[in-house]
């Protein structure tokens, strides 16, 4: 590298500009100094990797710069080189605090594009770990929240729970964080015995420890205070910067996938979408909550009415046989050459599938033109597409309230970056 | 609330009644009612969506880019997907336009949440949008030079030589 040798050389290379030592101050319209603040990008409030330049009067702010892409990994660019049972461990490095969502998503949107059906017994234990994913995805964003407002103690309880729930997906595929659960038109193994054990034992002690996390903080004084009226959103606002899930629905708007499209035998459970008012961060945190205790319910349904029968549908071509039937049987043979070595195309055509991810619709847009690999998949990302609306909800508040919106929100790094 | 409120049926003859010949290659690929219009219509048609009393798509779920090489003429893509949370139903809006000049007007205007949608086509296709009140690269590096979701840019490096794999069709 002879010609970068001197730094003058280096900075003409890359076309930078010497920044002074002492940036001049800036004031605003009240001959006020402001101050310029980077909040993150690695600051432990931010809870990821994402930058913003905040303008300061004093406390308050002024206005903020959101810089995202530090864990950028181009996954939509991946996905057109892989086969499409490859592209589950990419959706795991999503939303990762509720990954089993996102890849049964996944495996809903390419059943779409083949037309499988999948047989009711897989659509209840989908429901099952999408539920469980959905309450570890809000323990954590709730608990969370309590952690940056001063309050340790629930984000330790919750996570004993979230623990135990990572133990049943365990049990479930073999992997805790990032799952890689599920297989075309089914779940890639049936529950095993010690695997719905581990299910009931959580739910005897579930509602416990979850009462006690709410009685702490729902109900506090000093909680309450801190985060009523903290970043409020009006649904006009929400719906016109895209917002889904939790967030939408603390804006007042009872949208939900999992009602208006169901997916996966959705329409044979009971359950109830809360829906708050003002969409200040105590909105979202009781909205939260109480979605924690629908899904519980909703998991109880499906356990109990849980249906017998085979958990994948009958699709040898896209589902591989099981190993021992490998070795003996020569149609089986075939198929698993022919799915590991992709030799089976798609159909053509373009497919638009979402579910009600840990943030709100998380959508698959799918086009094939009949290749093993997808011809272009787009991630419809929540976190990506409502946290544009972090500057104006920060605006005019204070730095310590702009660290509750952010956790409150629950910006995944993963979800955000792609 | 399951159902479809409207019809795809309805959808199109409102859209069609308003635009005429703007509306082409209508068909619903798995149930979605999937239309082709021109970039000079695009803001009007979504803004019609927006205010119409009977349709009212004022969701704008996603909007990504799209490259066909092949395509003369028109290489590059834009999707956008509309929903109306009245009706719960969704219609999806391809416009196409030459690589050599990817100018669209903007859905700023419209829609707050097509600012970083916007941002992130332009990042990955280097589609242009005019009106667009800051339009800088998003996920990728500012330095970077090219457009990398473009089919010219093969995923792996084609000179590479330790992963040669001429039996599996790499």
């Amino acid at each position: 590298m002879a010609e970068y040798k001197t730094e003058e050389k280096v900075k003409t290379n890359l076309g930078l500009e010497r920044i002074p030592d002492s940036l001049p101050a800036q004031y605003n319209e009240n001959e006020r100094e402001l101050t310029t603040l980077n909040l993150g990008p690695t600051h432990p409030a931010t809870h990821g990797i994402f930058q913003n330049i905040l303008q300061m009067d004093g406390e308050k702010i002024i206005s903020g710069v959101p810089t995202i892409g530090y864990i950028h990994r181009a996954f939509e660019k991946i996905a057109e080189r892989r086969p499409f049972y490859q592209i589950t461990p990419l959706t795991d490095r999503m939303n990762y605090c509720s990954s089993p969502i996102n890849n049964m998503g996944w495996w809903m949107t390419v059943e779409k594009l083949l037309g499988v059906k999948t047989p009711k017994r897989a659509d209840y234990m989908r429901v099952i770990v999408m539920e469980l994913a959905r309450i570890t995805d809000h323990l954590i964003c709730n608990s969370i929240l309590g952690v940056d407002s001063g309050a340790f103690t629930g984000f330790l309880y919750v996570f004993q729970e979230r623990e135990k729930i990572y133990e049943i997906y365990e049990e479930i595929s073999g992997a805790r964080l990032t799952t890689n659960m599920g297989r075309i038109g089914g779940m890639e193994r049936d529950f095993t015995p010690v695997a719905i054990q581990k299910l009931r034992d959580w739910m005897a002690g579930f509602p416990k420890v979850m009462k006690e996390f709410e009685s702490m903080f729902t109900r506090n004084r000093i909680f309450m205070d801190r985060i009523k009226d903290v970043g409020p959103m009006t649904a006009e606002r929400a719906l016109n910067y895209g917002f889904t899930g939790p967030n939408l629905r603390a804006a007042g708007v009872d949208y939900d996938v999992r009602v208006m499209n169901p997916y996966s035998s959705y329409e044979d459970f009971d359950f109830e979408i809360p829906v708050g008012t003002t969409g200040d961060t105590y909105d979202r945190f009781m909205v939260r909550n109480e979605e924690i205790w629908q899904s519980f319910r909703i998991i109880q349904q499906a356990l109990e009415n849980l249906p017998e029968g085979p958990f994948h549908a009958d699709a040898p071509e896209y589902f591989l046989p099981p190993k021992q039937e490998v070795y003996r049987s020569m149609e089986a043979l075939i198929y698993h050459f022919k799915i590991v070595m992709g030799e089976i195309d798609a159909p053509v055509g373009e497919v638009y599938h979402s579910v009600e991810g840990g943030n709100g619709e998380l959508g698959f847009y799918l086009v094939s033109d009949g290749g093993r690999t997808p011809y272009r998949l787009h991630f419809r990302r929540p976190c990506f597409i409502y946290y544009q609306a972090y500057p104006e909800m920060v605006v005019g508040s204070q730095l310590s309230d702009a660290i509750l919106i952010l956790s409150s929100m629950n910006v995944i790094a993963g979800e955000l970056d792609a | 609330m399951a159902e479809q409120g409207l019809t795809n049926q309805q959808v199109l003859e409102n859209i069609t009644a308003r635009f005429g010949d703007a509306i082409f290659n209508a068909h619903e690929p798995y149930g979605l009612l999937t239309v082709t219009t021109t970039r000079d219509q695009i803001i009007l048609l979504l803004t019609h969506l927006y205010n119409d009393a009977e349709l009212q798509m004022n969701f704008l779920t996603t909007m990504c880019g799209i490259h066909y090489p092949e395509n003369k003429g028109e290489e590059l893509g834009l999707i956008y997907h509309v929903h109306s949370l009245v009706h719960n139903t969704r219609l999806r809006i391809k416009i196409f336009f030459p690589i050599a000049d990817p100018v669209v007007p903007t859905a700023t205007k419209l829609y707050a949440t097509a600012n970083w949608m916007e941002r992130e086509a332009f990042d990955f296709y280097g589609i242009q949008f005019e009106g667009h009140p800051n339009l800088i690269r998003i996920l990728n590096v500012e330095d970077m030079t090219y457009h990398p979701m473009r089919k010219e840019y093969p995923l792996e490096d084609g000179t590479r030589e330790d992963k040669v794999d001429v039996f599996f069709g790499r």
